[in-house]
């Protein structure tokens, strides 16, 4: 015992120095600015730039001006018709990509992955080419008669809505992929031997088997499509506004710190309160380790 | 009630199945009737798994057909046959706990409530689980889980049940418990067994018929005692309980006494209905324990003669290994755990001309 001491101490100071870095790195630039941030929400604004350190409630009571709160529901429901849709998409997407044979899973795999090489910025910018006034996608459509004369599709909603399926569906498609590609496919054959039909198998056994990668799918995209401004910005114009945009005009554009700052704090309340109640609703405990 | 019907529950004819360029099934045919307990064995990759799921409509055949009931049902559905499986690694639903499990070919059926817990209530008792309702697949130990399988794949009283080596993931122990559970299963509920195995001996233990598969054919189909005691040929005597394999050429032929010579010696046999002709070539299966090992020189009459290479005990046994001209082994055993034979001794083998079966006499198919 005494003789085991000293090591066991000194294989605690060891184990000290490799963890410690990690939790310094997390309190510094995780931790550090979200409290930075609520401090900040609850600081007045200066006169011209900055801010003074008298504490204000103002900034909060601020947020519930119809106008902001309107953003706010904006942001949700574009959040919600996302995600619904790449659910919708990417769910069939990953459960056949894990069902392909190795070879073409592979290639599957890879092509999901070289969008990924460029940047996200300029991915979007190649939908400003197809969406705008006799783009691609108007060039297209009225070479093959199907319509008459250009949608107008850029800077408007339904390109917002593209814009956001498009950047997060591969979270869905490979969070659905890791969990179909799990499961044991001698269930369904069970399923079907004792009488299921193909859409009864798929339904009690697939499905449920495969449910905690897609809500899984639904934390990774529902949460970005909350703040994603860049896509509102690029393809909505200033036509849609969403929580987002308005963070970032507070702060960039009227340098309304404190006012941002409140903003962002409500968001982050917000999202994870739609996500406990999700959680609670959906009655899966363990998301794949997110929540 | 006294029927005349025929109480045939599956027949295969003539199935054929390949996977790619790979043969597996080249002319299966089976006929199993009403209770019986059938037992597909042989070596991994021979083909009885590919049979089974065939049975069960998880696969379908390249030719051939599958008759239940005397209905051709090839190209049913899996879930349209009133037949059902248990899997070799159990298969059960790891989301469902062990009443869902057992209840979910009635929920499927849209059975009642009431009676689905009736009767998963009746099957957990008929398995021993009774208390385990609520457990989950990952809590249960693999006798258990095994129990469970069986219990979802009867609560629909089907025709017909298929077991994919059932207890090959068990320990030994276990294995001997749940064979005799098996066996009185199948007894009470008089359902049509088709069991896969490897193991000769559980085989040999449960079955009514064996069916001796190699290379996606049936060796000999025939009962535990026609396939011990008289092997079509030498690969099913040699699976089955291990034979010795003499091979020669027939010296006399003298009414059902048949002599036949090789480098070795000489030996009789009986022709057991084959016709048998001078100068024609044989193969004899004979077990070790039939045959006698004595010093050479002690007494005279027909025998081979070989040089003891070895002795070792095993199973309350003597195995005393002899080596013939070309360097092939024939294991004589006997009781007892020494005689007076040792390594480098010559010796005479000999047996009744009764016990030695000639194999190999017909075309397999």
């Amino acid at each position: 015992m005494a003789e085991g001491r000293p090591q066991k101490k000194r294989k605690l100071r060891g184990e000290a120095l490799t963890i410690v870095p990690l939790y310094l790195f997390t309190l510094v630039f995780v931790a550090g600015p979200l409290v930075y941030m609520v401090v900040l929400s609850f600081l007045t604004r200066a006169e011209t730039w900055g801010v003074v350190g008298e504490f204000t409630l103002e900034n909060y009571a601020d947020i519930f001006q119809p106008v902001y709160l309107q953003t706010f529901w904006e942001s949700i429901k574009l959040a919600v018709i996302s995600t619904v849709l790449i659910a919708a998409i990417g769910y069939p997407f990953g459960y056949f990509m894990a069902k392909l044979p190795p070879k073409w899973k592979k290639r599957a795999m890879l092509l999901l992955m070289i969008p990924f090489w460029t940047s996200s910025l300029i991915r979007l910018y190649g939908w400003i080419v197809i969406f705008r006034a006799n783009g691609v996608l108007d060039t297209a459509l009225m070479g093959l008669h199907i319509t008459s004369e250009p949608l107008k599709l850029l800077y408007t909603y339904p390109a917002v809505v593209v814009g956001m399926v498009y950047a997060l569906l591969p979270f869905m498609i490979f969070s659905v992929y890791s969990s179909a590609e799990k499961l044991d496919f001698s269930l369904v054959e069970a399923a079907r031997d004792l009488g299921a039909s193909p859409l009864r198998a798929f339904f009690t056994v697939s499905f449920k088997l495969t449910l905690p990668g897609l809500l899984s799918g639904v934390v990774l995209t529902f949460v970005p499509s909350m703040g994603l401004f860049f896509i509102a910005d690029i393809l909505g114009g200033n036509k849609v506004v969403l929580v987002g945009n308005l963070i970032q005009e507070q702060l960039l554009k009227t340098h309304n710190w404190p006012f941002a700052a409140a903003l962002s704090v409500a968001l982050l309340l917000l999202t994870t309160l739609i996500l406990f109640l999700y959680r609670k609703v959906s009655g899966v405990k363990d998301l794949e380790g997110l929540v | 009630m006294v029927t005349l019907l025929n109480d045939t529950i599956l027949q295969l004819e003539d199935i054929h199945k390949s996977f790619g360029d790979t043969k597996v099934l080249d002319g299966i045919s089976l006929t199993a009737r009403q209770g019986e307990f059938i037992t597909l064995l042989g070596s991994s990759g021979c083909g009885k798994t590919t049979t089974l799921r065939i049975i069960a409509g998880l696969e379908s055949p390249d030719s051939g057909r599958v008759l239940l009931e005397g209905k051709d049902m090839t190209q049913a559905e899996p879930n349209k046959r009133d037949v059902n499986t248990v899997f070799q690694n159990y298969a059960l639903f790891p989301h469902m706990n062990v009443e869902q499990n057992i209840g979910y070919s009635l929920k499927i059926r849209r059975a009642a409530k009431e009676e689905i817990r009736r009767r998963v209530g009746e099957m957990l008792q008929l398995v021993q689980l009774e208390g385990y309702e609520k457990r989950m697949p990952g809590e249960l130990s693999g006798g258990q889980k095994q129990r469970v399988a069986i219990a979802r794949a009867v609560i629909n009283q089907p025709k017909l049940l298929l077991l994919d080596e059932p207890l090959g993931a068990l320990d030994l122990q276990l294995r001997r418990q749940m064979q005799q559970e098996l066996k009185r299963l199948q007894k009470k509920l008089g359902i049509t067994f088709i069991y896969i195995t490897h193991d000769q001996e559980e085989a040999l233990n449960m079955s009514d018929r064996i069916a001796v598969m190699k290379d996606g054919v049936f060796q000999q189909v025939g009962t535990p005692s026609q396939v011990y005691d008289a092997p079509k040929t030498a690969y099913v005597a040699q699976f089955v309980g291990t034979a010795n394999i003499v091979r020669g050429v027939v010296d006399r032929v003298d009414g059902e006494r048949v002599t036949f010579r090789n480098e070795d010696g000489t030996g009789e046999f009986l022709s057991r209905g084959y016709g048998f002709a001078p100068g024609e070539p044989v193969a004899l299966a004979i077990r070790g324990e039939q045959a006698q090992a004595e010093k050479a020189g002690e007494k005279t009459g027909p025998g081979l003669f070989g040089t003891v290479k070895e002795k070792s005990f095993s199973g309350g046994m003597l195995r005393i290994c002899v080596e013939l001209a070309g360097g092939q082994e024939f294991i004589c055993s006997r009781h007892g755990i020494d005689s007076e034979l040792a390594p480098g001794d010559r010796v005479r083998l000999s047996w009744e001309p009764g016990s030695a079966c000639p194999v190999d006499r017909e075309e397999v198919r």
